[in-house]
């Protein structure tokens, strides 16, 4: 029988995990995200409200254009991705075509490359004339965000039954009146969504900028930056973040709010997706969409390999011969070494690496193992540095570790658990899931086996964590390559990353410099392509199995 | 008018893939009547639907409506007007903006507009559910709905494909004699498809049985 005070009475749990495990666990993550975002975080907000003369600055009219700039660009960004990006995402929503699965990993593989790559693919693709002017920036924008709206609104495209259309057809509906009145407004919420995300990158755009902007053409993120690192203004750059924290909230708030305003549910039809092989006319325009899509993201990477090939006058190996001697004439160094920077783009990332997996995999235990509240304190924390942009980090640690007894500038691993705090919540994300879906019975299974709670809990947890802690390194070592925002605070000279080399080679003159910053592109290009490959693979084959 | 014939299907032929589905199927409907298509899943009555639509084109054969050859006609222009089996309301519009969404592309005044949407719901027993969201209807709701909605723009021909599927057995009897009545009331020609012989009897004085 069940007393009636069942309910009231605290519920033993005789097999909880050990006290002691529990904070084993929890303190890595913890003290990681106090000491290396909380701090530093609190700290840049702190010198941005108190600095001297951030009312100054806030009247500044400079300050002003690089606010408008910055909001029009990436206004004007996501509207070209938007138009764009919907008839690749009809294309590949609606019907199978040869080639759809490869069109759709191109988009989405130019999204994961580095910001700094594609900036580069831009001044090697366009003709000199745009090479560093705003459409150069509208352009990589679009190319680089066309993955958020295929994507996104393709995934809500692919579910709307094509009788729902046919239903206004019977009703009278021309085809374009159909389109108007059915189909846009049905995918509003994800057009929104999309829109929100397309909007909120470019708004903190920062590795494009910093290759293809200069003079008027600053972000807010670029001029934070130009501040902090090139004026010695760190408190105008504080004041600046804190511009941009508030603008960055407000768009926030402002889609969260019209996509609750708009959603619509299609009902029970809403999972089965509907896609045909195009027959007659339809054939022709899927084709065109989807060629004009795969142009847009191929073509830029094609003419970085050309362009590091071309001299001026021939094709030449030239630049990728002299990629480990950066003496311009034997005795003059230029200062650039990029075999180096690869060296230390490589060593960098396997740190990062290790340090996102350690972090990220006592993290997930914890999360899972903890209470109910403090699982979901640590949960948000981690999650808190994906939201919080690069720039932001990278300053707040330069400005929190430069005084004794915890200056940091110069030690080597500062770049890496720099890195580890934007690669972490990759980690996290793609185990939890995993975690959560282990049923708690498998444990009560194995207790009444005779197993410890920590042998029940590591017997069924820890061979489900095996693959996405792997999934989750391969994401953490392609986020620690590409890094660029944090890397540019923190990362001292002699001592650069490939991006860091990339944007000082694009800024020097002289053919050769360009052909080696292409060169490194393509490689950092390429291996970061290989690792998501790898990684979609992996996840292929877990999902098959 | 009885007598005067409004459908009229010669020799229509729909194969997929090598597969023959309609095989030079014909058949009329006269002005007023209310046919029953009958047949088991997969002999085809939807595909002729889709035919007599103008969402799939057939491979052969003529559709002729009010003496018209709309066989290459695109959809919207057939005045042909169709009640889908899963209904299809649009999710984002109120009950009466569905009603009224023929009405609206065909560029009737909101007033109009609105007075025939209200009377329609009246004739479907739904009077005073203008404003409600398409999600709060029960199952039985969005059938009379869906009825109406094809009624508004007074199409030449409706089509209704397996129209009462999903709803449970009590609620289907009278929804079909309901709705056979609202047809009837207003003269519609119709062409209703039906897996169920019961439901054929009660809705329509003529069968056309298709079989595999």
């Amino acid at each position: 029988m069940v007393s009636p005070r069942a309910g009231q009475l605290r519920i033993a749990q005789p097999n909880r995990l050990p006290v002691w495990f529990r904070a084993m666990v929890s303190v890595p993550p913890v003290l990681f995200l106090s000491v290396f975002y909380v701090w530093p975080f609190l700290t840049l907000v702190v010198r941005g409200l108190a600095g001297p003369d951030a009312f100054d600055l806030l009247v500044e009219a400079r300050t002003w254009r690089v606010v408008w700039f910055t909001t029009w660009q990436a206004a004007a960004s996501t509207l070209l991705t938007l138009a764009v990006g919907l008839a690749p995402a009809w294309a590949t929503a609606r019907y199978h075509f040869p080639g759809r699965r490869l069109l759709l990993s191109a988009v989405t593989a130019v999204f994961v490359l580095p910001t700094v790559v594609i900036g580069a693919a831009m001044i090697a693709v366009l003709p000199a004339a745009l090479e560093r002017t705003v459409w150069a920036i509208l352009a990589a924008h679009v190319v680089f965000n066309l993955a958020v709206v295929v994507r996104t609104v393709g995934t809500s495209w692919a579910v709307i039954p094509p009788d729902l259309e046919h239903a206004a057809r019977t009703l009278g509906a021309s085809p374009w009146q159909t389109f108007r009145s059915i189909t846009l407004p049905v995918l509003r919420p994800a057009i929104t969504a999309a829109g929100a995300i397309v909007f909120l990158f470019s708004f903190t755009s920062f590795g494009v900028v910093r290759v293809l902007g200069g003079g008027n053409r600053n972000t807010i993120e670029v001029e934070i930056w130009r501040r902090a690192t090139q004026l010695g203004d760190i408190s105008g750059a504080a004041t600046l973040t804190i511009v941009q924290l508030v603008a960055l909230a407000a768009v926030v708030a402002w889609s969260s709010k019209v996509q609750r305003r708009t959603a619509t549910t299609l009902g029970s039809a809403g999972t089965h997706r509907f896609s045909v092989r195009p027959t007659g006319q339809t054939r022709r325009r899927v084709a065109a969409a989807a060629s004009v899509a795969a142009l847009i993201v191929v073509v830029p990477l094609i003419a970085l390999v050309e362009r590091s090939l071309w001299n001026g006058e021939t094709y030449s190996f030239v630049a990728w011969r002299s990629l480990g001697n950066n003496e311009i004439r034997p005795g003059l160094n230029i200062g650039i070494d990029p075999l180096a920077a690869l060296r230390t783009s490589l060593t960098t990332a396997a740190w990062a690496t290790g340090f996102a997996l350690v972090i990220g995999a006592t993290a997930v235990v914890a999360i899972s193992t903890l209470g109910r509240r403090s699982s979901r304190v640590l949960d948000t924390g981690l999650m808190l540095p994906l939201g919080t942009s690069a720039v932001t980090i990278g300053f707040g640690m330069l400005i929190t570790f430069d005084h004794d007894p915890v200056d940091w500038r110069a030690a080597w691993w500062l770049v890496p658990v720099g890195h580890a705090l934007v690669a972490t919540p990759f980690v996290v994300r793609n185990s939890l899931g995993v975690l959560r879906s282990i049923s708690p019975d498998q444990r009560h299974a194995a207790a009444t086996l005779g197993a410890t709670p920590i042998r029940a809990w590591s017997a069924t947890t820890l061979p489900a964590l095996r693959r996405p802690l792997a999934t989750g390194a391969g994401l953490a070592a392609a986020v620690s390559l590409g890094e660029f925002g944090a890397t540019s605070f923190l990362s001292r000279s002699g001592n650069e990353t490939l991006p860091i080399a990339i944007d000082r080679l694009l800024g020097r003159t002289g053919r050769l410099f360009q052909a080696q910053a292409f060169a490194l592109a393509s490689i950092l290009a390429a291996v970061t392509i290989v690792l998501v490959v790898a990684i979609d693979a992996g996840g292929d084959r877990a999902r098959r199995s | 008018m009885p007598g005067v014939i409004v459908l009229d299907v010669r020799d229509v032929v729909v194969s997929f893939d090598g597969n023959v589905v309609l095989d030079h199927v014909s058949i009329h409907i006269e002005r007023g009547e209310t046919v029953a298509l009958l047949g088991p899943s997969g002999s085809g009555k939807s595909t002729l639907l889709r035919v007599i639509a103008g969402i799939l084109e057939p491979n052969a054969g003529t559709v002729t409506v009010d003496g018209r050859d709309i066989t290459h006609l695109p959809t919207h222009s057939r005045s042909v007007g169709m009640v889908f089996q899963d209904e299809q309301l649009f999710p984002h519009l109120s009950v009466a903006d569905n009603v009224a969404f023929g009405l609206k592309v065909a560029g009737v005044r909101p007033a109009e507009r609105r007075h025939r949407s209200e009377e329609l719901l009246d004739a479907v027993g739904l009077g005073g559910l203008a404003s409600r969201s398409i999600d709060n209807l029960s199952g039985g709701e969005r059938k009379r709905v869906a009825l109406a909605r094809s009624l508004a723009p007074n199409p030449s021909l409706l089509l209704l494909d397996e129209p009462l599927t999903g709803l449970d057995r009590e609620l289907h009897d009278r929804l079909a004699t309901e709705l056979a009545a609202v047809l009837h009331e207003r003269g519609t020609t119709a062409l209703w498809v039906t897996h169920d012989r019961g439901e054929a009897q009660a809705i329509a004085a003529r069968s056309i049985v298709f079989t595999i």
